[in-house]
C-alpha cells in the first residue's frame, strides 16, 4: 500500500482576493480575514484529491487534523490517518514544517500539499534539500513563482495518482522560490531562490515516458559540453544559479553554489558566490561572459533568484555577452509565453527584451523570445 | 457477416500465437531446402565449392536455425497475423508518414520481372540499359515535378536525402572557400531530420520556436541569420499541416546573407502538382519517393529520398550519375567536386521503379488530383474531429484554411477532464481494428498529440469509420474509464509498461544476447 502525506495550508491565497499580494505573517492573515478573504487551498485541495480517490483502496493518507488536510481528504472520499496535533482556524506556518517532518519519518511516498510559494518553503525548510522525498504542490497560494506546482488542482492529483500507481515514476528537480512579501506589498519583486526539491513529472509537460529522464538528462550535458567547449581563455564566465547552469561547473569539476552566482576564469574558480558588489569588481571592465537559465515555473532570465547579476552589472557586460541555456522540455513547458527579465530596472528590461539563441544541447541553440512581464 | 449497420464498427480480435523464436524451433539436422549438387562441369571446376573459398571459409559454421520449410512458413504467417500492416487497416494513424495506397501491380513487376530481378548491380551498365533508362526518365519526371534541374536517387531513405543535402551545402561553401558557415538554420515543426542530419554533417544547428499561430516568427529568423548561416533546410508545411506562406520571404532573406535553401518535402502530398521548390527559390530539396510516391515505406531500409538541385549544385552531387548520350545511357563518376557516393551501387532502385510507375499511372493531372483528394479528405476529417469531445485543435484558423494535408491534434482537454491523454487513447485504437496513430517529434510542443495524415487513398466511408472510433474511445474515456484503463483487450499482446520495455538491461535485439540476458547462457 502506497503511502500518501497530505498537507493543506488552509490560509493559503487569502490574501489575493483582497489584493494583499501574500498571506505570510499573522498581522497580514487577521487583515485578509477582516476584508472577508474566504479560504481557497481547502477546496483546490479536496478538487486534487478526488481525482486521487480513484485509488482509494491502493493508497492511505497520512494527514494533518481539520482543515490542514482530515477534513479535504473525508470531503474526497478517504478514511485518512491522521496524525500531530493543531490549533484548528489558528494555523501557522510552524504546522506546516512539523507536519512535513512528520511525514517524513512516516516515510510517505510523495507528499501532496496545497499551498503557496511560503508553504513550499516551509516544506522545504523542514524536509531539506537533501530530501529524496518527492513532492507536489497543489496551487492555491497568491504568488506561484516556485516549480514545484502542477499547473492545476487536478492535473496535482493527476501527476500524483500516476505517480503512485507506478505510471509515470520520473523525478526532475524543481525550484522552490519565494517573493519577500514585505517588499511585494510595495511594489518591489525581490525574489529568491530557495532550494530545490524533487517532484514528479508534469503530466503536462512529460514528453512521454520514452524520452522522459534520460533526454532530459542527456540534454543537459549536452548544453554542459557545449558551454564549456567553447569557453575562451582570458574571459570571465559568470555563472548563475540552477540546475541547468550547474551541469557547466560539474563538468569543468569545479565547486559549484546552486542558488548563488559562481564566476570561472581559464576553467578554475576566481570566486564562489558571490555579491552583487563582488560581483562588479570582478567584472568591471573585463571580457565577460554571462551564463544565466530561465529560473522557476514562470521562466525568468534576470531578477529572480540571480539578483546578485543586477542591472549594472549586466551594463557592464553588454547584451551581446549574455549567453541563455535551458532544455527544450523547459521552453516547451513556457511556450508561447516569453522568457522574462524583471532586472528593476525598466529601461534595461526593454533593452534586453528580444530573440535569443538559448543553448539548448550540443551545438543545438533554439531561437526564443525573452521579453518583460 | 458485416459490420455493424449503425457503428460501422468492427468486431475484431487480432489472432494471438504464443510462437517460439525461430532459434527455438530449431532441430539440428532439419533442412528447408535442400541445396542440389553442382553439375559435373561446375563441379570438374571449382571441386566441392569450398576449399577454393581457402581463407575466407569460417572455422565454425554458422549459428542458424534448423528449420523445415512448413515450419518457417508457419512461423513467420503467425508472426505476420500480430502485426497490423498497412493492407488491412485504415491507415490514417501515421501522420507525417502519407501511409497511401502502394499498387500491387507495380510489386509484381519489382519483384518478378526478369529483367529487374536478375541484373546486378556490377554489370556492365551496356548491359542493363532498361533499368538506367528507367532512372534516367525518373529523373526527368521528378525535373518537372519540383522544377529543379537534377536529380538524384541514391539515399536509402528520407533523413538521408536530407544528410545529402546538408553535405552538398558543406562543399558548396567550402568549394568557394568560405570556411566560416558553420550554421543551418531549421524549425521545430519541421522534421527532425532537418536538424539532425546537418548537425552530423559537422553544422551548428539553429531552431526556430514557433510562434502562437504554430509559425516560425520571421523576426526570429532574421535574427538568426549571419554571414555564418550556411543554409537552411526547412518542412513546408510543417507537420501541423500549416503551410507558411511567407516562405518566399524566409528564401530571400537566407539568399540575402549568402545561405542556400533546402527544402525538405516529405509533406509533399499537400501540393503535389500544384506548388514547386523553384517557384518558393530553394536551391535544392527532397522528396520521400517510398510514401508520396506510393512505393511502401521501408523502417530505414528499402527507401528512397529523391534529392533535386539546381544547376549551380550539380557538381557536388553524389556518384555516379546516370547520364544519356543521346545514345546509350551510361554511369558518370568523373565528377571531380562531387560529395563521392552515399549509397551502393545505385540505390534502393526497386523504390524508384514503383515511383516511376507510379508517376505515369497518374500523369500530371494524376498527380495533382492526389494532391487535391488528400487536402479535401484531411479538411473532411477536420470538421469531423473537431466535433469530437476531448480534443483540440491548436493553430486554429477555422475550417478550410491554413491546414493541408495533415494536423497535428490535441487530445489536451480530455486529458483534463478525464485523466485519459493521448497514450491511452493509442492503446485503445487497437482494438478496432486500427494500428496505433503517431503521436509527435519530440519535444510535444502540442500537449497530448496525435498526427493524422488521411491522403488520396482512403473513401469517405473509412474517413467516417475512423473519426468515429476516436468520438467512440473519447465516449469510454468520459464514460466507461474501465475499458480504457484495461485496453487494448484485442491485441496479441497487452499493454507494456514503459519502464520495463525500455529498460536496456532487459533489452535482447539478437539471440545470443537473449541467451546471455536470460541466464541461459555464459
Amino acid at each position: 500500500m502506497k503511502k500518501l502525506g497530505v498537507i493543506v495550508n488552509p490560509v493559503a491565497g487569502m490574501g489575493g482576493r483582497v489584493g494583499l499580494k501574500g498571506s505570510d505573517g499573522l498581522e497580514i492573515l487577521e487583515k485578509a480575514r477582516a476584508m472577508g478573504a474566504q479560504p481557497e487551498s481547502p477546496l483546490r485541495a479536496i478538487e486534487a484529491l478526488k481525482v486521487i480517490a480513484r485509488l482509494k483502496d491502493q493508497v492511505e493518507i497520512i494527514t494533518y487534523p481539520h482543515e490542514m488536510g482530515e477534513d479535504e481528504a473525508r470531503a474526497a472520499g478517504f478514511d485518512p490517518r491522521v496524525i500531530g496535533s493543531i490549533k484548528s482556524g489558528a494555523t501557522i506556518a510552524e504546522d506546516t514544517m512539523q507536519a512535513a517532518k512528520e511525514m517524513a519519518a512516516a516515510g510517505v511516498d510523495l507528499i501532496l500539499f496545497a499551498g503557496g510559494d511560503g508553504t513550499a518553503r516551509n516544506i522545504y525548510t523542514a524536509i531539506g534539500s537533501g530530501s529524496k522525498i518527492p513532492v507536489l504542490g497543489i496551487p492555491a497560494g497568491v504568488k506561484i513563482h516556485s516549480a514545484v506546482y502542477a499547473i492545476n488542482p487536478k492535473s496535482a492529483g493527476e501527476a500524483a495518482a500516476l505517480f503512485l500507481e507506478g505510471k509515470a515514476v520520473n523525478i526532475r528537480e524543481a525550484e522552490v522560490m519565494d517573493i519577500d512579501e514585505d517588499a511585494f506589498r510595495e511594489g518591489r519583486v525581490s525574489a529568491q531562490l530557495y532550494g530545490y526539491l524533487n517532484v514528479p513529472e508534469n503530466k503536462k509537460y512529460v514528453q512521454s515516458v520514452k524520452s522522459g529522464a534520460h533526454s532530459e538528462k542527456a540534454h543537459l550535458q549536452g548544453i554542459a559540453a557545449e558551454i564549456t567547449a567553447n569557453m575562451k581563455d582570458d574571459v570571465i564566465y559568470v555563472i548563475g544559479p540552477g540546475t541547468t547552469t550547474r551541469g557547466i561547473m560539474e563538468e569543468l569539476d569545479l565547486p559549484y553554489t546552486l542558488l548563488g552566482v559562481d564566476v570561472v576564469l581559464n576553467k578554475q574558480v576566481v570566486a564562489n558566490d558571490v555579491s552583487e558588489q563582488q560581483l562588479y569588481d570582478i567584472v568591471k571592465g573585463k571580457k565577460t561572459i554571462i551564463v544565466v537559465t530561465a529560473i522557476g515555473g514562470q521562466g525568468h532570465v534576470f531578477g529572480r533568484g540571480n539578483q546578485q547579476i543586477s542591472p549594472r552589472v549586466i551594463r557592464e557586460v553588454g547584451r551581446e555577452n549574455i549567453t541563455v541555456v535551458a532544455s527544450r522540455d523547459k521552453l516547451v513547458s513556457i511556450m508561447p509565453r516569453p522568457l522574462l527579465v524583471d532586472t528593476g530596472d525598466p529601461e534595461l528590461d526593454q533593452e534586453l527584451s528580444g530573440y535569443y539563441r538559448i543553448v539548448a544541447g550540443w551545438q543545438d541553440t533554439l531561437m526564443y523570445k525573452v521579453g518583460m512581464e | 457477416m458485416s459490420r455493424d449497420r449503425y457503428s460501422r464498427f468492427r468486431k475484431f480480435h487480432q489472432a494471438k500465437w504464443d510462437e517460439e523464436i525461430i532459434f527455438e524451433l530449431s532441430v539440428p539436422g532439419e533442412r528447408g531446402v535442400l541445396v542440389p549438387k553442382a553439375e559435373a562441369a561446375v563441379a570438374d571446376e571449382i571441386g566441392d565449392g569450398v576449399s577454393v573459398l581457402g581463407g575466407l571459409k569460417r572455422k565454425k559454421a554458422p549459428a542458424l536455425p534448423e528449420v523445415s520449410q512448413m515450419r518457417v512458413n508457419r512461423h513467420y504467417l503467425r508472426l505476420s497475423q500480430e502485426t497490423m500492416g498497412t493492407d488491412v487497416n485504415i491507415d490514417i494513424s501515421q501522420g507525417t508518414c502519407t501511409m497511401k495506397y502502394s499498387p500491387k501491380v507495380q510489386e509484381h513487376l519489382a519483384a518478378r520481372h526478369p529483367g529487374i530481378v536478375e541484373v546486378h548491380p556490377l554489370q556492365d551498365p551496356d548491359t542493363m540499359q532498361g533499368v538506367l533508362e528507367i532512372i534516367y526518365r525518373t529523373e526527368q519526371l521528378m525535373k518537372e515535378i519540383s522544377g529543379l534541374d537534377h536529380f538524384c536517387f541514391q539515399p536509402g531513405g528520407g533523413a538521408h536525402g536530407v544528410y545529402t543535402n546538408a553535405s552538398i551545402i558543406r562543399e558548396y561553401h567550402l568549394s568557394r572557400g568560405d570556411y566560416k558557415r558553420d550554421e543551418i538554420i531549421t524549425t521545430m515543426f519541421s522534421h527532425p531530420c532537418d536538424a539532425a542530419t546537418p548537425n552530423t554533417a559537422g553544422f551548428k544547428v539553429i531552431t526556430l520556436m514557433p510562434d502562437e499561430n504554430g509559425f516560425p516568427p520571421i523576426e526570429a529568423f532574421k535574427a538568426a541569420l549571419s554571414e555564418r548561416t550556411a543554409g537552411i533546410m526547412i518542412t513546408n508545411p510543417e507537420d501541423t499541416g500549416i503551410y507558411n506562406p511567407r516562405i518566399k520571404e524566409y528564401v530571400d532573406a537566407a539568399h540575402a546573407v549568402g545561405a542556400l535553401c533546402s527544402y525538405d518535402q516529405a509533406n509533399a502530398n499537400a501540393f503535389l502538382g500544384i506548388a514547386r521548390a523553384k517557384e518558393a527559390g530553394f536551391d535544392m530539396c527532397h522528396f520521400n519517393m517510398h510514401k508520396t510516391f506510393s512505393a511502401p515505406h521501408g523502417c530505414m531500409g528499402p527507401a528512397t529520398g529523391a534529392v533535386g538541385y539546381k544547376d549551380f549544385l550539380k557538381p557536388f552531387m553524389p556518384v555516379p550519375r546516370v547520364e544519356f548520350d543521346g545514345r546509350k545511357y551510361y554511369l558518370d563518376y568523373n565528377c571531380p567536386q562531387s560529395i563521392g557516393k552515399t549509397r551502393s551501387f545505385l540505390g534502393n532502385f526497386g523504390v524508384i521503379l514503383k515511383s516511376y510507375m507510379w508517376i505515369m499511372q497518374h500523369g500530371a493531372e494524376g498527380l495533382k488530383e492526389a494532391a487535391i483528394c488528400s487536402v479535401l479528405n484531411n479538411n473532411y476529417m477536420m470538421k469531423k474531429l473537431k466535433e469530437t469531445r476531448g480534443v483540440v485543435m491548436y493553430y486554429d484558423f477555422g475550417v478550410g484554411k491554413n491546414r493541408l494535408e495533415q494536423v497535428r491534434w490535441s487530445w489536451e482537454k480530455l486529458q483534463q477532464d478525464t485523466g485519459f491523454g493521448t497514450g491511452d487513447v493509442n492503446q485503445r485504437l487497437s482494438d478496432f481494428g486500427i494500428q496505433h496513430y503517431w503521436t509527435s517529434h519530440h519535444p510535444w510542443v502540442v500537449p497530448e498529440p496525435f498526427t493524422l495524415e488521411p491522403c488520396e487513398s482512403y473513401s469517405k466511408d473509412d474517413l467516417d469509420e475512423y473519426c468515429g472510433v476516436l468520438a467512440e474511445i473519447s465516449r469510454e474515456c468520459y464514460e466507461e474509464p474501465e475499458v480504457i484503463k484495461g485496453a487494448p483487450h484485442c491485441g496479441p499482446t497487452h499493454r507494456v509498461k514503459h519502464p520495463e520495455i525500455n529498460d536496456e538491461e532487459l533489452i535482447a535485439v539478437t539471440w545470443r544476447q537473449y541467451l546471455k540476458k536470460k541466464g541461459l547462457k555464459k
